[in-house]
């Protein structure tokens, strides 16, 4: 799948990146595998409940993606995003306190794994509906557009999006007003059991950018620095007001659609090829190898982010609980509607 | 006669009727070689095949719309949605299309679809995939809106659903599929419109479908332990509606309650009291009470959403303070 432009992409992100930017985007990766590793240890002892979906495997698409964008640059994102708003910024302590249900966490206990929010990240949720966040992204970028600002929208959603109308919808309007909006399709293969070639007549999934009149490329998800290049080159398209990009990361997730999905459409064979292809060892052969990175440097790194991890399991299981008095709190902005 | 679970009993329903008429065919996302994500349809690919059994992309709209489509081309089709939550996506089909063809035509075309969806809250599965919508359905004239309760009733209401000719939103509690009751084998209709009284009693009349009804059944036996005697009814349809069966009720009790999982403002409870107002003002000794969800969107916290759902101590509160 690696194709020879991914190569190319991704030698040249090796050049371009710092020794330190590389250790970053080695540690993100680690942080969101360890997360999600000791996220499954929880439900299983049921501290997380309802549904629940990780990102292990996929690592390198959001943040390959997001350290090419700043802090100030949205993300939308689907109910498989704990990558997505960790490669953000927000603390793994405020998204584990999220999936315990906990008033410390990002949204408070109300929203669950699969509604993460950070306002302050500008990463602009998860969304449970699939398809149901293009369209947000799309009036993100007309509200940058709008007020002429610089950000962009990154927006992530499966492939298992492709065929519903919002797609099509958003990208032709994304196209139409020239919006500054990444889209990115984490093309895993599968839409919970359902293959690709069995929901999609076009599998290219890039090349559904050329109706819409907008770039489309397909780059290896499993490599960090490929995504990256890619978009670094769409954030800098839309920076300068041409307009949105389709890219499409072809990824794998490790584990089932979600912890109740032990994954019997798909052979272990199947599954220990892409382990062979993981993002996070593909990284660490690199930085050993061709950038002689020693071995316990990144070791430092994997301690760094498991205290991280036990850290915020820690703070999750003793965080309080929503007040229930809090219930009906925050279902309307204003209390009782304007008064003037 | 055997004991089954509502998901079995709605397989067999569906398996009955398409061996029954080959006209009736399956579709929806994963209700193939998944047997569907609820498990409803599971081993009806190997007895029906692909073209009868069809799994399609993820296209809520699409999906009912061409279902209807081919209703109308003469082919009768069940289509289920995932959840009723997507459901919302192909409420253009629903209530544009499908529930007015009929009409809209001059009583010349017809639209005899089925479409499945599970529904309801209490797995802490956040605000996006628990709701109940059947109010939504039941606001709008030229669908049938049908909520079976029982194992026994989720087969002969589906049967009867696929056999008539109008377009029929069946919706199921996603909490009741491993719920086992005796059904009936083979043929076993249940028609549409009339209601089932579950429990007799005096004292008030506890009125409900679905999950509730049995929240409700087990508010009656609190409450028989407290002297009160409560007479419960299961709808079983919104649309038709037996409100006779309420009014004959309220006519000996005097007193009801609603009681529904859709949210308490604008519920299909709430019509129901409009409609036993109407009928049956004269009768009633106090006015009826409604428990249902909160009027929020679903918390994920599990002591909030225990807290926003209606439960059999709710059902009892209201009862002792009604009677
Ligand atoms: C509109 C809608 N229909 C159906 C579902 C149920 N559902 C949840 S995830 C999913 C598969 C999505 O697959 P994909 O977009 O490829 O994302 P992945 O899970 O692979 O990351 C389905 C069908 C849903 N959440 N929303
Ligand atoms: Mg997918």
């Amino acid at each position: 799948m690696a194709l020879e432009r991914d190569k190319l992409t991704a030698e040249r992100a090796l050049l371009t990146l710092g020794e330190s930017e590389l250790l970053e985007l080695y540690r993100r990766m680690n942080l969101i595998r360890r997360f999600e590793d000791r996220t499954a240890e929880m439900y299983a002892r049921g501290k997380i409940t309802g549904f629940c979906h990780l990102y292990a495997g996929e690592e390198a698409v959001a943040v390959g993606a997001i350290f090419a964008l700043y802090d100030k640059d949205y993300v939308v994102s689907t109910y498989r995003e704990h990558g997505h708003c960790l490669a953000k910024g927000t603390p793994p302590r405020k998204v584990m306190a999220e999936l315990f249900g906990k008033e410390t966490g990002i949204s408070h206990g109300r929203g669950g794994s699969m509604h993460l929010f950070d306002p302050n990240l500008r990463f602009m949720g998860g969304y449970a509906i699939v398809g149901g966040g293009l369209p947000l992204a799309v009036g993100l970028g007309l509200s940058i557009a709008y007020k002429e600002e610089p950000e962009v929208v990154c927006c992530f959603f499966g492939d298992g999006a492709l065929p519903q109308g919002a797609f099509h919808e958003s990208l032709n309007m994304a196209s139409l007003w020239k919006l500054p909006v990444i889209f990115i399709c984490e093309n895993n293969f599968y839409g919970m059991g359902t293959l690709v070639q069995n929901a999609i007549c076009q599998q290219e999934l890039y090349r559904f950018a050329e109706p819409y009149k907008m770039p489309g490329v397909r780059v290896d998800g499993m490599d960090v620095l490929a995504v990256y290049q890619a978009t670094m080159e769409a954030t800098a398209r839309a920076r300068e007001g041409e307009g949105p990009s389709l890219i499409e990361a072809v990824t794998y997730r490790y584990r089932g659609h979600s912890m109740s999905d032990p994954a019997e459409y798909r052979s272990k064979r199947e599954e220990r090829i892409w382990q062979e292809r993981d993002p996070i060892k593909t990284l660490r052969r690199r930085l050993v190898g061709e950038r002689r990175v020693p071995e316990s440097r990144l070791e430092a790194i994997e301690r760094e982010v498991n205290a991280i991890i036990d850290d915020a399991v820690r703070y999750a299981d003793e965080s309080p609980e929503p007040a229930l008095s809090d219930l009906m709190k925050n279902v309307y902005v204003e209390n009782g509607g304007p008064q003037s | 006669m055997a004991q089954i679970s509502y998901r079995e009993a709605l397989n067999q329903a569906l398996a009955e009727e398409m061996t029954r008429d080959d006209r009736v065919f399956i579709m929806g996302e994963e209700v193939g070689y998944f047997g569907g994500a609820f498990k409803v349809t599971d081993g009806l690919l190997a007895t029906f095949g692909e073209k009868r059994v069809r799994d399609t992309p993820i296209s809520e709209l699409s999906i009912v719309g061409a279902g209807i489509g081919a209703a109308m081309g003469g082919l009768k089709p069940i289509v289920e949605l995932m959840t009723v939550n997507f459901g919302l996506l192909a409420m253009d089909q629903i209530v544009n299309h499908a529930a007015k063809i009929h009409y809209m035509f001059g009583g010349q075309a017809k639209v005899p679809i089925v479409i499945r969806a599970p529904q309801g809250g209490g797995h802490q599965l956040g605000a996006q995939h628990s709701q109940s919508l059947e109010a939504y359905f039941m606001h709008c004239p030229g669908l049938r809106v049908v909520i079976p309760a029982s194992p026994a009733d989720a087969k002969g209401l589906l049967k009867t659903a696929i056999r008539q000719d109008d377009p029929v939103i069946f919706l199921e509690h996603e909490s009741l599929y491993g719920m086992k009751g005796e059904v009936p084998e083979g043929e076993h209709l249940v028609p549409f419109g009339v209601a089932n009284l579950m429990r007799q009693g005096k004292d008030v009349t506890i009125i409900s479908y679905s999950k509730c009804v049995y929240d409700s059944m087990r508010a009656a036996e609190a409450l028989e332990n407290e002297g009160i005697d409560a007479e419960v009814i299961d709808l079983r349809t919104l649309n038709p509606l037996d409100i006779g069966a309420c009014v004959e009720s309220i006519k000996k009790t005097a007193k009801a309650i609603m009681v529904y999982e859709g949210w308490r403002t604008g519920g299909a409870g709430a019509e129901v009291a409009a409609q036993i107002y109407e009928a049956a003002f004269d009768h009633l000794d106090a006015p009826i009470e409604r428990v249902a969800t909160k009027d929020v969107p679903m918390p994920y916290n599990a002591r909030m959403e225990r807290a926003a759902l209606p439960s059999p101590a709710d059902i009892v509160k209201v009862a002792e303070r009604l009677v």
